[in-house]
């Protein structure tokens, strides 16, 4: 009877082996790859097997959920990834650090397509704009339920409300988390003033007690659900929700809020760059980014590709596309690696609070 | 024929030995690489220490949990014909192959706002329960997860038990609850024991079950040493931790071996 | 009435125990994406998981990182048992100490001091380091399985071999290694099963485009579990169950002493604290 289950054991390992075997060979033999290191859900799938059967280029591809995850990953150097995709104030830490290989725009001729207004918004992060590419772009606000809120939203003060005590979602990630609370007070979101840092850090721990959960990705879900009334979150998101769920609304606050770009870049010692180089004038081609939006919903600085999306209200969505004179916003700059840290702790502090 | 051993002994000095020594190493320098006593001091920063209280709390209560619902089942898988008692407690083991993230991220899906308990609570008309992303569904996942750990070495120990001394103690005019704290209880102090390690340290030390049921609320000394690494890449300051961790779990074997070593004898 | 209460008790374990699984099982079926609501009953998880690579390349690394690496570890645990056999008490003691290392240390430290290791040593993380790390928490219960046996067995049949002219290395083949078959065997499967499980480890020694069921399961957490990986562990349970059943059910077969049980952890250091330190 013993033998039996490894009978059993050993099909099930061979029927494995023959597999993966293929698969090794497969990526040994031929290194025309690309390792690329993007966040969770920021890409339509059907893209990288298209690009694959276009170019012969294999795509392995993994996802982050914040830029503080990624950042540990390429700087250790463990990691060898071709093509990453990080924030504006994460860029320019990259940068600080020669993290970054320049990229070589002669293989990526449809960097036309980007707009140039966000060639000089990635400015403040990436001085020349030498070493990256933007992708996506958008801000961060209030994603709400009609159904549950019935006031207006319009400003940061909705999120310290008892009122809706277990029905709010926190962002998750530092920086986002801290410019709400700095943004809520008044204060520059790129503020190192203690005081300052202090005094947002006490009102983020006032306000976890009315916190359902911190979360990032599982907004999306959980809003769709009905599981809270209130998440913060990036704009991209809202499109996608409202198409599942559309009770939901967007709001940027009047205080003002973050307005952020993820633009491509190439860690230093990718093994692939051209191939990074050819991925990246890929995504810039118009049909294909057009092809992404519709799948992320976020919004795209690609202008031709804007124009072939076909739903009207969409291609003029306030959310998607908004008025950037009409709001107070503003660009996270990389603070340096003590503040960083200094900002994690405090952090931790909020959490642990 | 000894040389056969050399392998592994080349193997744990390169995977167990080195890996330690760096973490202490680690542990005890800084960024620039000098010596400091600086991380592992760190433990008694507010947030460090009361993510290990928090950790060390949940911990006992899931082993107390575990070891209470666990007795008595083993009391009764004992008594149930033998033939029979091997399926049963298969049964309560045969979870442990079900990955085991996986099923604790079905606890979400049961304890969520507008998850399975609710739907039955609100088709009932009753209250709704709010347990998620709040502590009691911490120590939900850890009981769950951490249970049969403690099933199995009680039920080992108990089903042990000659029955001849149960009767013995019976015919000797001892009541239920004498024959259950003279004779059985310390019997199966053993089994207990092993449980009680086995549930503790993987309790004390993990980061997954606060993450999935935690929603980011609850920070347990895991999750600090997790963050540390992964995101805000100080590795000096996660070794710290984890040296202190370490002692911490020496300090509970160093506990339960006494025990063990009295009881056996 | 006792009877009763016992029984009463059983199943409401049983149902707590049970719960998660059955919930995954029944998101399997659910036409609906959504978690929170059963949309009606589809198989089309089942047969969408076939295609989906994703799931399925993360499905075949686990078993053969699994197979492999509890394999590796059972060749060379099962060689140090045979050695330490022949050691003197002292250095034996050592490498047992050494071995319930990892068994008793926390996850999450293994994990770190293994990703510190291939770190400094500058390796490339993927299969390979993640294979050394399972290799490296699995052989410890090969060991742990394998000594206690050891200990049991008559030396005499082994010298009587040899006494009879057999080489060492033949006498072992022919006469000690069918007694250890079950320990052995036992210790394998253990080790299967923890690096089939195994999420902690893996995490700190993975590199890009490398996922097992469980880092890809930990990914998906937070973005929403793609049903898929619902139909996998449905089936994956399914079987396990299956085997186990028949395995145990047959009643013209001998459970003999020893059988494949499950072992937890401690138990295995118990077990072989005991008989070594006698």
């Amino acid at each position: 009877m013993r033998k039996r289950l490894v009978l059993a054991c050993l099909l099930l390992m061979v029927s494995g082996l023959s597999g993966c075997a293929n698969n090794d060979a497969a990526q040994n033999k031929n290194d025309n790859v690309i390792y690329v290191y993007n966040w969770g859900e920021y890409i339509d799938p059907e893209i990288l097997t298209m690009f694959t059967e276009e170019t012969g280029i294999e795509v392995v591809y993994d996802e982050y959920e914040t830029n503080e995850i990624m950042y540990p990953k390429i700087k250790a150097g463990a990691v060898k990834y071709d093509l990453v995709c990080p924030s504006d104030y994460m860029i320019k830490k990259m940068i600080d650090n020669d993290l970054l290989e320049e990229i070589n725009f002669d293989n990526v001729p449809n960097y036309v397509n980007i707009g140039e207004d966000y060639w000089d918004q990635a400015v403040s992060y990436d001085p020349d704009n030498r070493y990256s590419v933007p992708y996506v772009w958008g801000t961060v606000g209030i994603l709400y339920n009609k159904t549950m809120v019935k006031e207006k939203v319009d400003s940061w003060a909705i999120l310290w409300d008892p009122k809706y005590k277990d029905e709010i979602l926190m962002q998750d990630s530092v920086r986002d988390a801290f410019m709400v609370a700095e943004k809520y007070l008044g204060y520059s979101m790129n503020t190192t003033d203690e005081d300052e840092l202090q005094e947002a850090k006490e009102l983020l721990q006032q306000q976890k007690s009315l916190v359902q959960a911190y979360v990032i990705d599982q907004v999306r879900d959980k809003m769709i659900g009905n599981e809270a009334a209130i998440g913060v979150i990036y704009s991209g998101e809202a499109i996608f929700t409202q198409r599942e769920n559309p009770d939901l609304d967007y709001a940027i606050p009047k205080e003002g809020t973050a307005l952020w770009m993820d633009s491509w870049v190439i860690p230093k010692g990718a093994r692939h760059k051209e191939n990074a180089e050819k991925f990246i004038n890929y995504l810039c081609r118009p049909d294909i980014a057009c092809l992404n939006f519709e799948y992320i919903t976020y919004s795209t600085p690609n202008m031709p590709a804007r124009d072939l999306i076909e739903d009207e209200d969409i291609r003029n969505s306030p959310i998607a596309f908004p008025d950037l004179s009409k709001y107070n916003l503003e660009v996270q700059v990389s603070l340096g690696e003590e503040a960083d840290r200094h900002l994690s702790d405090l952090w931790r502090e909020v959490k642990s609070y | 024929m000894t040389l056969s051993a050399s392998p592994y002994i080349l193997w744990s000095a390169g995977f167990i030995i080195i890996p330690l020594c760096l973490v202490i190493y680690y542990a005890f320098t800084d960024a620039s690489g000098a010596f400091s006593f600086d991380n592992v001091a760190d433990i008694i920063s507010y947030v460090n220490i009361k993510a290990l209280m928090l950790s060390i709390a949940f911990s006992f209560g899931a082993t107390l949990i575990c070891l209470i619902i666990a007795y008595p089942l083993a009391l009764i898988l004992s008594t149930v014909v033998s033939s029979n008692s091997s399926i049963l407690s298969l049964l309560f083991i045969l979870p442990m192959w079900m990955n085991s993230l996986l099923r604790t991220y079905a606890w979400q899906n049961i304890l969520e706002r507008k998850g399975v308990i609710n739907g039955i609570l609100s088709a009932l008309s009753l209250p709704p329960l709010y347990i998620i992303n709040k502590p009691p569904a911490i120590l939900l996942g850890m009981v769950y997860d951490f249970l049969p750990f403690m099933i199995l070495p009680v039920y080992n120990s108990v089903s042990r038990i000659d029955k001849d001394l149960i009767n013995a103690a019976k015919d000797l005019g001892a009541g239920y609850r004498e024959t259950f704290f003279r004779v059985i209880w310390p019997l199966s102090l053993p089994g207990v024991i092993s449980g009680i390690t086995m549930v503790f340290v993987p309790s004390l030390t993990t980061f997954v079950i606060s993450d999935i049921l935690g929603g980011g609320k609850i920070l347990l000394i895991g999750n600090v040493i997790e963050q540390l690494f992964t995101q805000d890449s100080d590795w000096n300051a996660g070794a710290g931790l984890s040296v202190v961790l370490m002692v911490f779990i020496v300090i509970s074997m160093i506990i339960t071996s006494k025990y063990d070593r009295e009881d056996i004898r | 009435m006792k009877k009763t209460l016992g029984s009463i008790y059983l199943t409401l374990v049983l149902i707590f125990m049970y719960a998660p699984i059955a919930t995954l099982m029944i998101l399997s079926f659910n036409s609906s994406k959504s978690r929170s609501h059963f949309g009606g009953f589809t198989l089309d998880w089942y047969i969408g998981l076939l295609e989906n690579e994703e799931v399925m390349k993360a499905f075949q690394t686990t078993i053969i990182l699994a197979f492999l690496s509890a394999f590796i570890a059972t060749v060379l645990g099962t060689a140090a048992c045979t050695g330490m056999l022949f050691m003197k008490k002292r250095s034996r003691s050592i490498i047992m100490g050494v071995t319930n290392i990892p068994m008793l240390n926390a996850d999450i430290v293994t994990g770190v001091s293994l990703m510190l290791l291939f770190i400094a040593a500058r390796a490339t993380m993927g299969f390979t380091t993640v294979l050394l790390a399972h290799i490296t928490f699995n052989i410890p219960y090969v060991i742990l399985s394998v000594m206690p046996r050891y200990r049991e067995l008559k030396i005499s049949t082994y010298e009587a071999a040899l006494d009879l002219g057999a080489t060492p290395l033949y006498a072992f083949f022919k006469v000690v290694l069918p007694d250890l078959m079950g320990a052995i065997l036992s210790g394998f499967i253990m080790s299967f099963t923890m690096s089939l499980d195994d999420f902690i480890i893996t995490h700190f020694t993975q590199g890009p485009g490398f996922d097992t069921l469980s880092t890809k399961i930990y990914s998906e957490v937070k973005k929403g579990i793609n049903p898929e990986v619902y139909a996998l562990s449905t089936i994956m349970f399914l079987t396990i169950l299956i085997l186990l059943f028949l395995v145990n059910y047959r009643p013209w077969t001998k459970r003999p002493e020893g059988e494949i049980r499950v072992r937890t952890r401690k138990e295995v250091v118990v077990s072989s604290g005991n008989g070594g330190a006698v």
